[in-house]
């Protein structure tokens, strides 16, 4: 069961990652960062069901507080301006 | 319990479906404000979805999950937000086939002033 | 006042904490209270609304009535995308329009961004005072007062009773 909830994750994490590597703007490849996190971070939440482990809930919950905070750094220097 | 297990499971693969819905709309659509539309609006439900049905099939982890869910749901927008204005700043137009568009720069005088 | 408004984020904070941790072991709990009366004493001033307009149950309740009607939002949104993105013509109209929104306090305006952006064919660009600009993907009407009604009309009420 689970095995093909992770080829439906692995098909959409290498969608984004084509993006990811294709994007014609610098903005592209963020949105494709952002999505690719996310996904990341339910293959974590998924992964911990897989092997019944809760620590990678914990490693899923860090990896997406961080992913944010690198989203909107990255977005804040692609803003550009004076501050 | 045998309920729970299977409603999880169900959520679990409806989550993963709309994930791939998300990546995909990611490389179909044209440009990147509807990009950014189709990836944040799939993979924010995609996500809460199979979240939750991890902690349906496991109900020790229930709560846990819930919290890694509902911290998606409140940032992943934000993020998209953040993208959107910051790229509309530095000048990359969106294609906008109605052609209405009423956030032109020169309606915006004191930038940033919101952030202070 | 302000101590009200510390403990009920700490409590807030500690239900959090029981939640995450989802034990009732004493080490968890003490450690627990540490943490949050920490944390409270920090952020209590950004967490907490200085005045706000309903008590604490008033609130409770609008969040509890605001979930529902966001998660219908959020799934027929997600139908409206998978809609656009399977059909091979990809049938988008897109256009940036500026509504204005009656919510005072910032925390309001915020969850109807993040709202916005989470239901049908819409997404928040920038927040200025009491106008939001929204990237709408099939621009259906250009007249103000519909717009309105199709974008912000379900959550402002909701929301103005929330904060």
């Amino acid at each position: 069961m689970l095995n093909f909830v992770f080829v439906l994750i692995f098909l959409a994490l290498i969608l984004s990652g084509f993006r990811f590597f294709k994007g014609p703007s610098s903005s592209d490849r963020v949105v494709a960062l952002d999505t690719l996190t996310t996904i990341i971070s339910v293959l974590l939440v998924t992964s911990s069901l897989f092997f019944d482990n809760y620590i990678l809930l914990d490693i899923s919950f860090v990896f997406a507080a961080l992913s944010f905070t690198s989203v909107i750094v990255i977005s804040r220097y692609l803003e550009g301006g004076n501050s | 319990m045998i309920l729970l297990t299977t409603l999880g499971y169900i959520m679990i693969i409806l989550g993963s479906l709309f994930l791939l819905l998300g990546a995909l709309g990611i490389v179909r659509m044209p440009d990147l404000y509807n990009r950014i539309q189709a990836g944040t609006k799939a993979t924010t439900l995609g996500a809460l979805s199979s979240i939750i049905g991890v902690g349906l099939v496991n109900p020790n982890w229930f709560f846990k999950t819930l919290i890694i869910a509902i911290f998606i749901v409140l940032t992943n927008p934000i993020g998209s937000h953040s993208i959107a204005r910051s790229s509309y700043k530095s000048g990359l137009k969106p294609e906008l086939q109605s052609e209405i568009d009423e956030y032109k720069p020169e309606n915006i005088q004191d930038e940033r002033s919101d952030l202070r | 006042m302000n101590f009200k408004r510390f403990i009920t984020t700490l409590i807030i904070y500690f239900i959090f904490w029981l939640a995450y941790t989802t034990s009732l072991a004493a080490n968890e709990i003490i450690m627990g209270i540490i943490l949050s009366t920490l944390l409270s004493v920090f952020t209590y001033k950004s967490f907490s609304q200085k005045n706000p307009e309903n008590n604490i149950v008033v609130r409770i309740i609008n969040l509890i009535k605001y979930i529902p009607v966001f998660i219908i939002e959020m799934v027929k949104a997600n139908l409206d995308v998978a809609r656009r993105v399977i059909n091979p013509s990809l049938p988008i109209n897109p256009g940036i329009i500026k509504i204005s929104t009656d919510l005072k306090s910032d925390y309001a305006k915020l969850f109807l961004a993040n709202s916005i952006t989470l239901t049908p064919g819409t997404l928040t660009l920038d927040v200025k005072d009491n106008n939001l600009f929204i990237h709408w993907i099939d621009i259906e009407s250009t007249d103000k007062d519909i717009q309105k009604n199709l974008i912000s009309g379900k959550f402002e009420d909701l929301l103005g009773g929330i904060f």
